[in-house]
């Protein structure tokens, strides 16, 4: 019995990494109707920055994460300004075909430049501190933050969303761009900034990643995978359906591994599939397609 | 000189030719009507001024530059609102974010606030903070029209605000709009309704089939003369 209590809440802390992958590809996904196949790959970029910025400046993983994540922030609105916002409007496959080059690229040139040797980022003793809830339940303190952080990302972009003069621009570029475009909202410079946003979410992402498991040049698809089933199971458009996506996924990977350990990553895609089938439109669906 | 022009104007989507060599002018504080039937071309002329159509630059002139061509984001931020056919209201924003988000690119100045705009369409107070797609049509209306006036325009662009309403709405749209243009906003109005085009504005201008069939004050001209503009026969 407390073996599956144990179960289901490392599967819910887990569906909290799962959704920091997926806040990212949820917002430029709901924004600009764009799916990023490089998502996965640019999470690994940001963990490669993060872990430079350790080595290069001798610090830990969260002061290179902050260092980072404005230099990312940059490289996500340049990326969209001067590659991605070329592809748009002219249907759906460019953008697809260049995201995707963009993914082989980036995994060619980490490759190129940090080897196929696994890495990590060490947080010293904190990757392994827990806190004990009964006798025999305990949950890793690290999981308990990264759950917490993908609650309190999705909660900082419902309110960027919702509560801000740049959020209404967000949501009016979503709904209808052309006429955003009468309001002078300049459709280019909010994916742009959509974009940069994102890259920062992806820089959290890529520090909880960097720090629970190992990482490597080519582990960025699988990444998108997930964060791609999570964003599908929410709804285009809610970040909270984002969180109860990743949640889904993290809790059937779990189950799943727990009756049997070659069917972990399985089940999360049944998961999936049967949300799928039941919503084919998400749990949750803002935005109108 | 007249605030606004367009000078031997053509506009294409692809290869089809919309319209042809378009001569007009709007006074400062002049409402002008451009009446026509369906696919004339109106719609097209508004969207070549607004910048959503791209033109040559030296075919629309706004107080005394070109401006053909420009970004859409541009033109609105020197003073050109468009009220577009259809509302096309921001689904996911509320009534006030729909109102609010009209002064993003152009936030001055000048009679209208949040609080007039309250004030001439007091249903939309009590409605502020629905999503605009709950709304009746003619509410949808007033909230396009306060989402372009928000931004305090001295042109307005209205693409058929009449169309779809019931006739008391359309009343109330109407004398919405003569306090409009008692703020000295100049206007340009397409319409379909003739008879309210000719009862609303100073002049008008008829077009055909992409063609300018016809200009004048209402006083000064026939039935007959608009029909023949109107409908080509
Ligand atoms: N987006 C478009 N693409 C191609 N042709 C269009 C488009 N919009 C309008 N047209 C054509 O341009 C002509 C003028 O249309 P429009 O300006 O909408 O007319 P009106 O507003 O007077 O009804 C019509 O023949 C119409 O079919
Ligand atoms: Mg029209």
């Amino acid at each position: 019995m407390l073996s599956w209590v144990d179960t289901i809440l490392q599967g819910a802390l887990l569906g909290g990494l799962y959704a920091l992958f997926a806040a990212g590809l949820s917002l430029i996904f709901g924004i600009m109707r764009l799916v990023n196949l490089a998502h996965g790959d640019l999470i690994v970029l940001a963990a490669f920055a993060i872990l430079s910025a350790m080595t290069a400046l001798g610090v830990g993983p969260v002061l290179a994460f902050l260092i980072a994540a404005p230099i990312l922030f940059c490289i996500g609105y340049a990326l969209q300004h001067f590659v991605l916002n070329r592809t748009l409007g002219r249907g759906v496959l460019p953008p697809l075909l260049v995201t995707f080059g963009l993914s082989i690229i980036l995994q060619n040139a980490l490759l190129e430049g940090f080897s196929a040797d696994s890495r990590r980022l060490s947080a010293g003793t904190i990757e392994t501190a827990s806190l004990a809830l009964l006798n025999d339940l305990a949950i890793g303190l690290m999981p308990l933050l990264t759950f917490a952080s993908a609650v309190a990302v999705i909660l900082a972009l419902n309110l960027l969303f919702y509560r801000t003069a740049v959020g209404r621009a967000f949501r009016a570029t979503s709904d209808d761009s052309e006429i955003a475009q009468l309001m002078g909202i300049d459709n280019r410079r909010i994916y742009s900034l959509a974009m940069g946003v994102a890259m920062v979410v992806v820089a959290i992402a890529a520090l909880y990643l960097g720090i629970r498991a190992n990482f490597d040049p080519t582990i960025g698809p699988a990444r998108l995978l997930y964060a791609f089933e999570a964003v599908i199971i929410g709804g285009l458009g809610s970040f909270w359906g984002t969180l109860v996506g990743g949640i889904i996924i993290g809790l059937a990977q779990t189950i799943g591994a727990k009756i049997n350990p070659e069917w972990q990553i399985l089940a999360g895609h049944i998961a999936f599939f049967i949300v799928l089938v039941i919503h084919p439109r998400g749990l949750f669906p803002r935005a109108i397609d | 000189m007249p605030l606004l022009a367009t000078h031997n104007l053509d506009a294409y989507y692809g290869d089809f030719q919309a319209l042809f060599g378009i001569e007009t002018y709007l006074e400062e504080g002049e409402t002008v009507a451009i009446i026509g039937a369906n696919g004339a071309g109106k719609s097209t002329f508004l969207k070549s001024i607004c910048g959503l159509l791209k033109v040559s630059n030296d075919c629309v002139v706004y107080a005394g530059h070109p401006i053909g061509g420009l970004r859409a984001t541009s033109i609105v931020r020197q003073g050109i609102a468009m009220i577009p056919e259809g509302r096309r209201l921001f689904p996911s924003l509320t009534v006030e974010e729909n109102l609010l988000i009209g002064r993003y690119g152009r936030n001055v100045a000048g009679p209208w606030t949040l609080e007039t705009i309250f004030a001439l369409f007091p249903i939309l107070k009590e409605r502020r903070s629905t999503p605009s797609t709950a709304l009746s049509g003619g509410q949808q209306q007033m909230v396009a029209i306060g989402r372009a006036l928000i931004s305090n325009p001295r042109v307005l662009l209205c693409d058929e605000i009449s169309l779809g309403l019931a006739p008391i709405v359309i009343r109330d749209i109407y004398q919405a709009l003569q306090k409009i243009r008692e703020t000295g906003t100049s206007v340009i109005l397409v319409e379909q309704d003739i008879v309210r085009a000719m009862q609303t504005a100073d002049r008008v201008y008829c077009f055909q089939e992409g063609r300018l069939s016809l200009s004048g004050k209402p006083n000064e001209l026939t039935r007959e003369r608009i029909q023949s503009a109107y409908f080509g026969t």
